[in-house]
């Protein structure tokens, strides 16, 4: 059985639904998606905060939001009784804030400055993923305790390894449980005799390819690495973790009606399941729609046909050309997505039609909002 | 046409998400691939695009060869492809530059390998970046393997290609000195050469013009040569100017249209003239905004190439049909 259509408003309309997570590959219109169904959550009377990663410059201004400074400023421009908040996500500083909680202040400075971990912060797939997800729980966390929110709309960032989140945890902890790490760590933990000839050969070779410099920042960075993910780290990736699981979450799969976006959704579909995160639908952007002028694919591309060598009649052949063009791309789209709710059939899927132009306002916002909820 | 970019042996192909630079890569590497030449076409993500637009079985980190070239008046040559892998790469530059035996096998077992292809960071880069200079700059170090007329790289998306490419800075803070270094110090020298071009894939949309507009900047800042545009997928316009400047002011003479409409059909169906009347002026909005943005991308200052969108997606012909326009227009 099908799982039909999504009713994105009864979805925002939910007080159960507190938080939405918008994923999928780049160039899907994720942002946007993300922002439309923020602004349509508030305007609807919810109390919305969104956060959102590199969105287009104009719409940023739009929204308020040109500043990176990891907190939520009001949208400017919203009407109805409720509230919209927006942020732009700043990976690096959110690390550096879970360095600065987790270590002594001198500890921290020391981190901070580290190589290692100047491009760790920056660079290392999944975890800047797993901060979003560690910034949206202390967000929500405190719209908890001082009711500020009660819907968070997180977009995630343009590729595959936005699912990382889910695994970074994992793989930092096994990677800090592991022999590499107690490897780094031995000279500074226990007396020279326990580094076995294995650790010496190890040593060695390191020393060879990388320098000496560059092993004891290695040391270093190791053991800051386990100062801020040794400890409450596990505790505090559980939470995040089952906090996504929960029932107010809803992930939606955002893509385009094409087969390499639709490839991806499949992915992202199959790895939400897996995880057992609950999955609202998948929303397809950017869809070809042909006025309803009675003709099929074929009757019109034959009438432009009979038309062809008619200079007289040049308007019509070309007017008909184009529809033919137009509906070829509608069947071909509905062709796709049939395909995917056919081996994903407990995904409700939302069809949105494609604008003309780009978005950059609210009114955009608005009317792609409108076309989701309907 | 001849090439604009006789010089080049590395083609680093870049877009935004969505954008078809994987497809356009792909293209590149059959347009090169004339009489007797033969051409690597490397993928860095892990996605196996490569496998599936050719039509072969996943590729392993092992040069393939996956198709003939585009054949020019004397014949076609040969494309190659390669998957990088950052933990084969790792392992193979070890094996290539140190005589580390036992300790080689202890890195693995002690999870350095690990650490160095997931965990340390720029490592990744490096090794990706690393790969393909060997494949352009091919030595004795690397005994058998076949010599590259030109290498065509799918790389990261245009957000963080500056950062992929510029390996010495990325390592900058964790090799100051060392064998590291001078390497990564050479592989400057060949990305930053006249032999190498980074393409940037758009489509006629604000955003990815604007991205692209960034990516140029952001490229010449650090002295990594800036190849050409390509505007993908753009979409034929299908009425004559006038039409279409009548068709988005809402000024197409309705009664034309239906006497044009009544000499091919009989009846004419009652909704179609209005909702081609109404298409026609989406269609003129849309072709409106393209102009605007091809005229941005005009103001580059790079050559610029244009590629249709192929109606029904892009299968194996259709690369070779992208191919054989960007040998027309110079891009190979």
């Amino acid at each position: 059985m099908s799982a039909g259509a999504l009713d994105v408003d009864a979805l925002i309309d939910d007080p159960g639904t507190g938080i939405i997570v918008c994923c999928g590959s780049g160039g899907v219109g994720k942002t946007t998606t993300s922002a439309a169904l923020a602004l349509r959550a508030a305007e609807r009377g919810r109390k919305v905060v969104v956060l959102t990663i590199d969105p287009a410059r104009r719409l940023a201004q739009s929204m308020g939001i040109e500043e990176l400074d990891n907190t939520p400023r009001p949208v400017p421009g919203t009407s109805g009784d409720g509230s919209l908040d927006a942020m732009m996500l700043d990976m690096k500083s959110t690390f550096d804030e879970v360095v600065l909680s987790q270590a002594s202040p001198e500890k921290a400075q020391q981190i901070l400055e580290n190589p290692f971990y100047v491009a760790l912060s920056t660079s290392f797939a999944g975890t800047q993923e797993y901060m979003a997800m560690e910034k949206l729980g202390l967000i929500h966390a405190a719209a908890q305790r001082d009711h500020s929110y009660d819907l968070i709309v997180v977009d995630t960032p343009p590729s595959r390894s936005a699912l990382d989140f889910l695994d970074a945890p994992e793989r930092l902890s096994s990677f800090l449980d592991g022999r590499f790490t107690r490897l780094m760590l031995a000279p500074a933990r226990g007396p020279a005799r326990l580094v076995t000839a294995g650790l010496g050969l190890v040593t060695g070779a390191l020393t060879k390819i990388l320098g000496a410099q560059v092993l004891t920042d290695l040391q270093t960075f190791v053991a800051a690495l386990e100062t801020v993910f040794g400890g409450g780290f596990r505790d505090r990736a559980a939470k995040t973790y089952a906090l996504l699981q929960d029932t107010g979450t809803a992930f939606v799969v955002i893509a385009a009606p094409e087969p390499d976006a639709l490839r991806e959704a499949a992915y992202f579909v199959e790895r939400l399941e897996e995880d057992a995160m609950p999955l609202a639908g998948l929303v397809v952007n950017r869809a070809s729609v042909a006025p309803e002028g009675g003709l099929s694919v074929d009757q019109s591309a034959a009438a432009a046909e009979q038309l062809a060598d008619r200079p007289e009649h040049a308007l019509g052949a070309a007017l008909l050309r184009l529809h033919a063009h137009t509906l070829r791309a509608v069947e071909r789209e509905r062709l796709l997505v049939s395909r995917f709710t056919a081996a994903h059939p407990q995904v409700a899927t939302a069809v949105v039609p494609a604008l003309a132009g780009d978005v950059h306002d609210l009114g955009g916002l608005r009317r792609i909002g409108a076309l989701l909820g309907t | 046409m001849s090439s604009d970019w006789p010089r080049v042996r590395l083609h680093v192909v870049t877009g935004k998400g969505g954008t078809g630079k994987s497809t356009v890569a792909a293209s590149l590497a059959l347009a090169l691939a004339s009489h007797g030449k033969n051409v690597l076409l490397c993928e860095v993500e892990g996605r196996q695009g490569i496998a599936r637009m050719f039509d072969v079985d996943p590729l392993p980190y092992e040069e393939r060869r996956i198709s003939a070239g585009l054949r020019d008046s004397r014949g076609a040559g040969s494309v190659h492809a390669l998957h990088i892998d950052p933990e084969a790469a790792l392992l193979e530059y070890l094996a290539m530059y140190y005589r580390l035996g036992r300790a080689g096998r202890a890195l693995d077992r002690f999870g350095v390998i690990d650490f160095a292809t997931t965990i340390a960071p720029g490592v990744r880069d490096v090794l990706l970046t690393g790969k393909v200079y060997e494949a352009v700059e091919r030595n004795s170090r690397n005994k058998g393997a076949t010599q590259y007329d030109a290498v065509v790289l799918d790389a990261p998306p245009t957000g963080r290609i500056t950062q992929f490419l510029n390996v010495s800075d990325e390592l900058a803070g964790l090799a100051k000195v060392g064998p590291i270094r001078s390497q990564a110090d050479t592989m400057m020298t060949l990305f930053r050469s006249p032999r190498t071009a980074v393409h940037l894939v758009t489509v006629l949309e604000e955003m990815p013009v604007q991205e692209t507009a960034d990516g140029i900047a952001e490229l010449s800042r650090v002295g990594l040569p800036v190849g050409g545009v390509v505007v993908n997928m753009r979409r034929p316009a299908e009425l004559p100017d006038a039409d279409l400047e009548r068709a988005g002011r809402g000024g197409l003479d309705a009664e034309r249209v239906r006497a044009d409409l009544a000499a091919a059909l009989d009846p004419v169906p009652a909704p179609l003239p209005g909702a081609l009347l109404t298409e026609a002026a989406e269609h003129a909005e849309r072709h409106r905004l393209e102009v605007a943005q091809r005229e941005v991308v005009d103001g580059l200052g790079v050559p610029v190439y244009e590629l249709p969108r192929l109606p029904g997606g892009v299968d194996r012909g259709g690369l070779g049909e992208l191919g054989a326009l960007m040998r027309e227009q110079g891009l190979a």
